[in-house]
């Protein structure tokens, strides 16, 4: 039977570092890199006698995550210990939430490739991260440093059918994430993990396969990979008469396959219970409905008033909500503007041109929208001629200085009075008698000759519309 | 209850405890007996009855209502890194300025 | 005693230098093997800071340069720390509990660590992995425990007070054993940052001393909210001492019928009654009383416990601190026979029991299904509360026993902190002070336990009866 008779069914569970200072129930920080066990305080030591203190921040984060992906947020959740022992594990358990977790329900919506598609979350909670344990020759080694970090699991019901779907929720969940401030997107660091519940079922049963639960998926391209490697594996099984075995398994990217990660110890027992160090997390309506408040438009909603609303090219509208800064940015200098293709058009030309050139972010921007709003007018005004703007606004790029000193230092305003143009008008026809009769014998062409002339004269500051206006009106005699 | 062999020698286990067959079978009885005991239990009526685990949340419940805050939170600050060279003080063994075990095999 | 000696700094007729040699000098030797650790050189700093204090009239308070003990299940920063347990036996702290600072920020002097059941899981002090503790009214009995080195400090008179630590009853049953009196603060009051855990839904620490007074100067010492601990109640401070003389009158006392046991000692009864009588004759109404979750109590106990304890436990592992076995060569090995090793009978024990009722498949018939009755047993006192102040019963059933008396039955002991969980179950405050003497010669103690956070009523109550029993209770 060949593979298309079989559905791929895939639920996957995201750990998404919580971007605070210091550690989910510790002050040590939680920056990354450093000596193995500089950032430990006796709370993430595990010593005797330490007691966990929740961190706020991370309250804070996971209630704005929650009310992004559209949960439920809990007004009670309360804190579990998950009972296991591993050298990276100092207490001997984590603290996580199990039986009440702090988000309920939500979903996450796509672009698939057949269309918008919507995926719904189980839930989300807060938990510790763990340590790292290292292997060099004869001995391991434990670092705590990352011990204690906070992280969000993000858990999603089996509704992805597709290995690309599956990225492209991924792709979006991040990007919201990302967006809020909630976490940093990096898949490479390890601050945004994913594994993938996978099974297999045939098309059109309603019945789920067994399925295993894949880690290791460090990039998009692994989790597509992984996936869709651990599908065919499981479809040759049940082809071939075989039974899928409920297990964890390891993807292996060099070698391309998933491996059983089973051990000959016994199977898991956590032993959750809830932790009595720990009083329920409280929220009130009040809060929660206050950070509803505040919840900023999200980067789907925005794509789509950009194109509907301010009439902008699906593609320039998902360059400038790629990336929060930028689209706040473009925001406020559309207010300045209230031309949002004419602001577009800035933003991705000139502007991504000097900031790729220059290798920086908008974030370092040294200008302000009322500046930028200021070199836009002076082209509406014809105060600078359209080579001077973009020369203007390279400058003010570079410098930040206001646009009307620069266009002072850099003598970069167009000579709009009549006076010297037609002085420049009068001596270049003087110059050129011929011309002047091949003007008037019906070469109405060598006026764009003219007006060179007229340019050099007044240095390159002549505005053309206007020079071209005099001369015809001259030539015509 | 009365507990297995079996079931005594898994308990061990999970907790990492390497109990001698002395012990698990004197740990097998005592605790057969204490679970006899805690069989108590089940004659108490608890339907509807909610679990206490611990510290009693209803003033500090009563406290948000009124629009107050519960006082269990920290700040999101650094403070109280105690440093590798103290973290390390009581290991057994060090390397470098990590805590060392035996190679784990997995 | 902390009141008079304080009295005695005062007026100048000894120095704090003076009382810590002394002290010193007989936690040396030790006749009832009450210490596990005495900080000489650190003891006699804190005293020299004291009389310098003193003499430039900078004195801290009631407590400044009085000589104290700790349980050394508490944390004290550069001085071992070892719960009892072979597992910390060279396990040196990197900070003080909450606690320990408190009392050294009120000037008190900490001469050393004392001794107890390991990890607090026993009611003897047989269980320390190191020596047993011995009365000092009989050094040939118990005790009690876990808490009993700490009561042995006291009773013997090498320290003024000590800290404890209660989960079941481990302050309340040694003060009892040692005539003493003991205190149990109400679960949330006292900070439980640096105290090694044993059930952490349950433990307290609180003073134990000779006088109710002494014990009302410690607690202000080391109570109130504590930011590292978020279970600690940010409940407003009483001044204990000003409550301390209001009297009983109309007082309302509750002696509960599930208290009066069978098999109960009758010397304790009628010793326990009498101080009810007493408390009657000073204008206290004593009031029939029904606790009908009462025998759940030890059930509940001895689920919940032991479930907080094998995962308190777990950090154990031989791998950032503690015992590690020799020579292992790998993980599961390292696990296994460190903490094997490191771990005495009964905390294994423990563990063992705890690691099973919280494991899957039993995780609702043990666990939550305690944790249901303990919320039925919290009900029984509140309601009982409506009617009465102070519930009073026997602190033991039973008088000291030989420490060579076999109890190899597990059962059998826990049978002997019956009416002493209960009030851990209910987060209550619960005092023990003495109430007589046995026909042998041993302490009585009689146990009052109040309202979540009235600690004030509980030391008012126990002044009186104090005042009026006027015992004499000297070690021998």
């Amino acid at each position: 039977m060949p593979r298309s008779d079989f559905q791929v069914v895939i639920g996957l569970e995201v750990h998404a570092q919580l971007l605070t200072t210091s550690k989910l129930f510790s002050g040590a920080s939680t920056s990354f890199g450093g000596a193995p066990n500089a950032h430990t305080s006796i709370v993430c030591l595990g010593l005797p006698g330490v007691l966990p203190v929740l961190n706020q921040q991370a309250v804070e984060l996971a209630i704005r995550a929650g009310l992004a992906l559209e949960c439920t947020v809990a007004e009670r959740s309360e804190w579990s210990r998950k009972h296991y022992f591993y050298p990276d594990l100092p207490k001997g358990y984590q603290i996580t939430q199990y039986e009440f977790p702090v988000c309920l329900g939500g979903r996450v919506t796509f672009d698939g490739a057949d269309g918008e598609k919507s995926v719904r979350l189980t839930r989300i909670h807060m938990e510790e991260d763990a340590g790292k344990l290292v292997h060099e020759g004869s001995v391991s080694l434990v670092d705590l440093n990352r011990a204690g970090t906070p992280l969000l699991e993000i858990v999603s019901e089996p509704d992805l059918r597709s290995a690309d779907d599956a990225v492209e929720y991924l792709k979006s969940l991040r990007d919201i994430l990302v967006w809020i401030g909630v976490n940093d997107g990096n898949l490479e660091e390890g601050s945004f993990r994913c594994d993938a519940n996978v099974s297999v079922m045939r098309h059109g049963s309603n019945t789920f396969g067994t399925r295993c639960e894949l880690k290791n998926l460090n990039s998009f391209r692994f989790i597509k990979q992984a996936i869709e490697i651990e599908a065919t594996r499981q479809v040759e099984i049940i082809e071939s008469g075989g039974k899928v075995d409920q297990e964890t398994r390891l993807f292996d990217p060099q070698r391309a396959e998933t491996r059983s990660m089973r051990s000959k110890e016994d199977a898991h027992d956590y032993r959750y219970f809830p932790d009595p160090d720990l009083p329920p997390l409280l929220l009130s309506k009040d809060r929660i409905e206050g950070e509803r408040a505040k919840q900023p438009e999200l980067p789907r909603a925005r794509r789509r008033r950009y194109v509907e609303a301010l009439g902008l090219p699906a593609y320039d509208a998902g360059v400038l909500t790629a990336d929060r800064a930028m689209s706040e940015f473009f925001e406020r200098c559309l207010a300045e503007v209230g031309d949002a293709k004419q602001v577009s058009n800035w933003f991705m030309g000139e502007l991504s041109r000097l900031l790729n050139e220059s290798k920086s972010t908008i974030s370092q921007v040294k200008f302000t929208p009322a500046q930028f709003g200021a070199v836009l007018k002076a082209v509406k005004d014809s105060v600078v001629s359209g080579p001077g703007a973009k020369e203007l606004f390279a400058d003010l790029f570079a410098t930040g200085k206001e646009p009307s000193v620069i266009i002072q230092e850099k003598g970069l305003a167009q000579v709009n009075d009549d006076g010297p143009l037609l002085e420049a008008i009068a001596a270049a026809m003087a110059e050129s008698p011929k011309n002047v009769e091949s003007y008037r014998g019906g070469n109405t062409k060598i006026v764009g000759y003219f007006v060179g002339q007229v340019m050099k004269k007044v240095g390159g500051k002549g505005n053309p519309k206007r020079i071209n206006e005099l001369l015809v009106e001259k030539l015509k005699g | 209850m009365k507990l297995t062999e079996h079931q005594v020698q898994h308990v061990a286990r999970l907790a990492r405890l390497a109990l001698t067959p002395d012990e698990l079978s004197k740990y097998g009885a005592q605790l057969s007996a204490i679970l006899d005991a805690v069989d108590a239990l089940s004659q108490v009526d608890t339907s509807g009855v909610p679990p206490t685990s611990g510290v009693d949340t209803s003033e500090l419940e009563a406290r948000l209502r009124l629009g107050g805050s519960t006082p269990h939170l920290r700040e999101d600050v650094v403070a109280g890194e105690v440093g590798a060279k103290a973290a390390l003080a009581n290991a057994p063994q060090v390397e470098g300025s990590s805590f060392a075990i035996p190679k784990v095999i997995e | 005693m902390i009141a008079a000696l304080g009295k005695a700094l005062a007026e100048k007729s000894t120095t704090s230098l003076e009382t810590t040699t002394t002290a010193l000098t007989a936690a040396k030797r030790d006749t009832f093997n009450a210490f596990l650790a005495i900080d000489e050189a650190g003891a006699l700093a804190a005293a020299k800071a004291s009389d310098e204090r003193r003499a430039r009239g900078a004195t801290l308070g009631p407590l400044d340069g009085v000589p104290v003990a700790l349980k050394d299940n508490i944390l004290t920063e550069g001085v071992v720390t070892t719960a009892g347990s072979k597992m910390l036996a060279n396990f040196t702290p990197p900070y003080d509990a909450t606690v320990t600072a408190r009392l050294k920020a009120a000037g008190a002097v900490i001469l050393g660590k004392t001794n107890l059941d390991e990890f607090g899981m026993g009611s003897s002090t047989v269980n320390s992995a190191f020596k047993p503790t011995k009365n000092p009214f009989d050094a040939t009995r118990t005790p009690g425990g876990s808490s009993g080195g700490s009561a042995a400090a006291v009773a013997a008179g090498i320290v003024a007070g000590a800290l404890g630590t209660d989960t079941g009853g481990s302050i309340r049953q040694p003060a009892a054993f040692t005539g003493l009196v003991g205190l149990k603060p109400t679960y949330g009051r006292v900070s439980r940052a640096g105290v090694i855990a044993y059930a952490s839904s349950l433990d307290q620490v609180g003073p134990m001393t000779r006088t109710v007074e002494d014990a009302a100067l410690m607690l202000e010492a080391i109570e109130g909210f504590d930011a590292a601990d978020s279970t600690s109640s940010d409940a407003k401070k009483t001044s204990w001492r000003e409550s301390l003389r209001s009297g009983v009158k109309d007082l309302r006392i509750g002696l509960p019928r599930e208290y009066f046991v069978d098999g109960m000692d009758p010397e304790i009864e009628r010793s326990v009654r009498a101080a009810a009588k007493q408390l009657e004759s000073l204008g206290a109404s004593i009031v029939d009383l029904s606790l009908p979750h009462t025998k759940f109590a030890l059930a509940t106990y001895y689920v919940i416990a032991p479930c907080e304890a094998s995962s308190n436990l777990g950090r154990y592992d031989g791998v950032r601190y503690g015992h590690r076995a020799a020579d292992v060569k790998q993980l599961k090995e390292l696990y296994e026979r460190s903490r094997s090793e490191g771990f005495g009978s009964e905390v294994k024990r423990r563990i063992m029991l705890g690691t099973f009722a919280l494991s899957s498949g039993y995780y609702d018939a043990y666990y939550r299904k305690a944790q249901q009755v303990r919320t039925l047993i919290t009900r029984d006192f509140e309601q009982a509360f409506q009617n009465v102040d102070v519930v009073l019963s026997a602190t033991s059933p039973v008088l000291p026993w030989k420490l060579d008396e076999k109890l190899d039955d597990p059962l059998a002991m826990y049978l002997m902190d019956v009416l002493t969980l209960p009030c851990n179950l209910a987060g209550l405050p619960g005092l023990s002070m003495p109430c007589g003497v046995s026909s042998s010669g041993l302490p009585i103690g009689v146990q009052l336990l109040g309202k979540r956070f009235d600690e004030a009523t509980l030391l008012c109550t126990a002044q009186s009866l104090e005042s009026a029993l006027n015992l004499k209770q000297e070690v021998r």
